[in-house]
């Protein structure tokens, strides 16, 4: 349970609604009959065995995977399908399992090209770099300047991200999405294979997120105990079916959960 | 050493975010330009500019233009040569279709042509990636060639079925045809190529730029950030095809005085492709130091062994220089694979340490 806060805070409107999801490949089904809903400015943790359809859920939300069946709410508005790009433009920024960051790029130019669809001036300011677009360019600096401050890598602003160790790396991607100032944010296992260490600088960093910008948290994770400490609410799936709902306590004690984890005796 | 940033402060952004942050860059490119536009011209003879420089010139043109697309964007073409003639065939029948316009606006509207052209080409981008792509930019390039050939109203229904260069003049000075001089011509080529690379390192140095490294990178997250794959790739390819466009028209008209067809051939593409490889995918500094290093130095080459005093054979001469050039890529190429650009770089990070290693 969040020290702070607590269930009173998670308790907003609802920014996404998933109402009878279902999805899949030829004949496999990767999520089945789904619904849930994300509240604003609550952090909202998915929770499954390895192949229960976490990571299909998030691709649903952001528009990469079309549902066959079910319709997903998003700020009141309801859609059957949307471009990945239609969902960047709404407000979900998205962070994933495998780090994917512009490897040739420096980490300030991937946050920087966080930026890409706040910036508008025309090509044809672009082709001089200036005026408009120099403006521009500081402005949009300006605020990458912040994130960087924000998640402490103004000693790696230069680097070449594939020359970044893995936790900076996962650091960089989260600060690519958050400069998008997204309403919703998706992280895909931001805690996967870190050490303790790692992970508990990278949960302080999800909760100032969600403090400070007031970003509304979508994650999925392995690690029980950040989940637990870290979620206000808790979905969890098993081969692509929704098996339980609510605060980490109720999950913790449901039995289907701890059958999903531990198996059944037969 | 001379090569240190240290007490260059930046202050604010705007310098932070500077093409050149560091004073002696900023100085060595203020040097290059002016023996560019003052020494060379001045003291350089007939051979050295026209034989050397032009093509030196319009090459790297060419080369950027396809680094933008390649090296940048992340998309393999093929169609280099053909988009080049593109330009040249467009200009050409701009100038005689309309000769009193000044002959330098169409060289540069001719680059439109071939981005339009370029663009249409590039609509299999969004589907198909890598080699695939390089095969159906291949369709582009065997396209256009049997174009420039099958179409007599491209190159007004000549005999030679060639195009010829006439005789254009700007404030009175011949600048195309066979009577321009070579200072002439070559210092047209030389303001349009500073020109156009100036905007291509703020094209890439900006937005635009990030949206094609970004999707060069890893598209599927760039898409996720609100970058729309099909207009950036049309976009990288209309730019690239613009710049290659432009290259050609001057190849003819500021160069070569007149071509056929088979200058825009298929070898042609992999020329500038191998440019850019050596020179360094993804640098506009590559782009000239690759066209450097297949063009000019199979020339240097060449004159070698007669300021020795060998007494070599000058078909001899040639195969020689064709091994030693083939030698000196493969070299380039282990020694750095990611091309000269990343040694340039290297040495620079040496200078930059200086006596120490790190």
């Amino acid at each position: 349970m969040r020290a702070t806060g607590g269930p009173e805070a998670a308790v907003g409107d609802v920014l996404l609604s998933v109402e009878n999801v279902s999805l899949s490949f030829g004949g496999v089904k990767a999520v089945s009959d789904v619904s849930f809903d994300i509240r604003k400015g609550e952090i909202r943790a998915i929770i499954g065995p390895n192949g229960a359809g976490k990571t299909s859920m998030l691709n649903v939300i952001n528009g990469f995977y079309h549902p066959q069946h079910g319709r997903i709410t998003f700020k009141g508005e309801t859609r059957a399908r949307m471009r990945p790009h239609e969902a960047a433009y709404g407000g979900i920024a998205r962070t994933f399992q495998n780090v994917a960051l512009f490897r040739g790029m420096t980490a300030l130019d991937n946050i920087m090209a966080g930026r890409t669809l706040k910036m508008h001036t025309s090509f044809f300011w672009q082709l001089f770099r200036y005026g408009p677009a120099m403006r521009e360019e500081v402005d949009h600096r300006h605020r990458v300047e912040e994130i960087i401050d924000f998640l402490k890598i103004q000693e790696i602003r230069r680097v070449p991200v594939g020359r970044l160790p893995y936790g900076l790396q996962k650091r960089v991607e989260l600060g690519r999405a958050l400069a998008m100032e997204p309403e919703l944010l998706l992280l895909d296992e931001p805690m996967a294979g870190m050490n303790l260490e790692e992970k508990e600088d990278m949960s302080r960093f999800v909760l100032d997120v969600n403090d400070h910008y007031g970003t509304t948290i979508a994650l999925i994770e392995h690690d029980m105990g950040v989940v637990m400490d870290l979620s206000d609410r808790v979905v969890v799936l098993d081969h692509g079916i929704k098996i339980a709902d609510g605060t980490p306590d109720e999950v913790k004690r449901n039995q289907a959960v701890i059958d999903a984890y531990l198996g059944v005796a037969h | 050493m001379l090569y240190r940033e240290a007490g260059q402060f930046k202050t604010s952004y705007a310098s932070d975010q500077a093409v050149f942050p560091i004073l002696q860059d900023r100085v060595g490119i203020l040097i290059i330009l002016v023996i560019a536009f003052i020494g060379i011209p001045v003291t350089g003879n007939d051979f050295l500019i026209n034989a050397v420089m032009i093509p030196f010139l319009i090459f790297s043109l060419a080369a950027i233009g396809l680094n933008l697309l390649t090296g940048y964007t992340g998309l393999l073409s093929l169609g280099t040569g053909a988009f080049m003639g593109v330009g040249a065939y467009a200009c050409y029948k701009l100038t005689t279709v309309f000769p009193d316009v000044n002959i330098i606006i169409w060289v540069i509207v001719s680059g439109f042509f071939s981005a339009a052209v370029g663009a249409v080409f590039g609509l299999p981008s969004l589907r198909i990636k890598g080699f695939y792509l390089a095969i159906a930019t291949l369709a582009a390039q065997f396209f256009l060639e049997w174009c420039f050939i099958r179409i007599p109203w491209l190159y007004n229904y000549n005999v030679s079925a060639a195009i010829e260069v006439p005789q254009r003049e700007l404030f009175g000075i011949i600048i195309t045809g066979p009577r321009a001089s070579a200072q002439t011509r070559y210092l047209i080529v030389l303001t349009i190529v500073v020109a156009m690379t100036w905007m291509a390192s703020n094209i890439v140095h900006g937005r635009i730029g990030r949206m094609w490294m970004a999707i060069r990178d890893m598209d599927i997250a760039a898409e996720l950030m609100g970058i729309r794959l099909l207009p950036t790739k049309l976009l990288a390819f209309a730019v690239s095809s613009f710049y290659c466009g432009v290259a050609g028209a001057m190849l003819v008209f500021l160069w070569y005085g007149g071509a056929e067809s088979t200058v825009f051939s298929i070898n042609e593409s992999f020329t500038i492709l191998f440019m850019i490889i050596i020179g360094g995918l993804g640098s506009l500094l590559g782009s000239f130091l690759g066209a450097a290093l297949i063009y000019i130095l199979p020339i240097i080459l060449r004159f070698v062994p007669p300021q020795l005093g060998l007494p070599l054979h000058a078909a001899t001469v040639e195969h020689m220089t064709f091994m030693i050039t083939g030698a000196l890529i493969v070299f380039f190429l282990i020694a750095e694979p990611a091309g000269l650009a990343r040694l340039w770089q290297i040495g620079k990070q040496k200078l930059r340490v200086w006596p120490f290693p790190y």
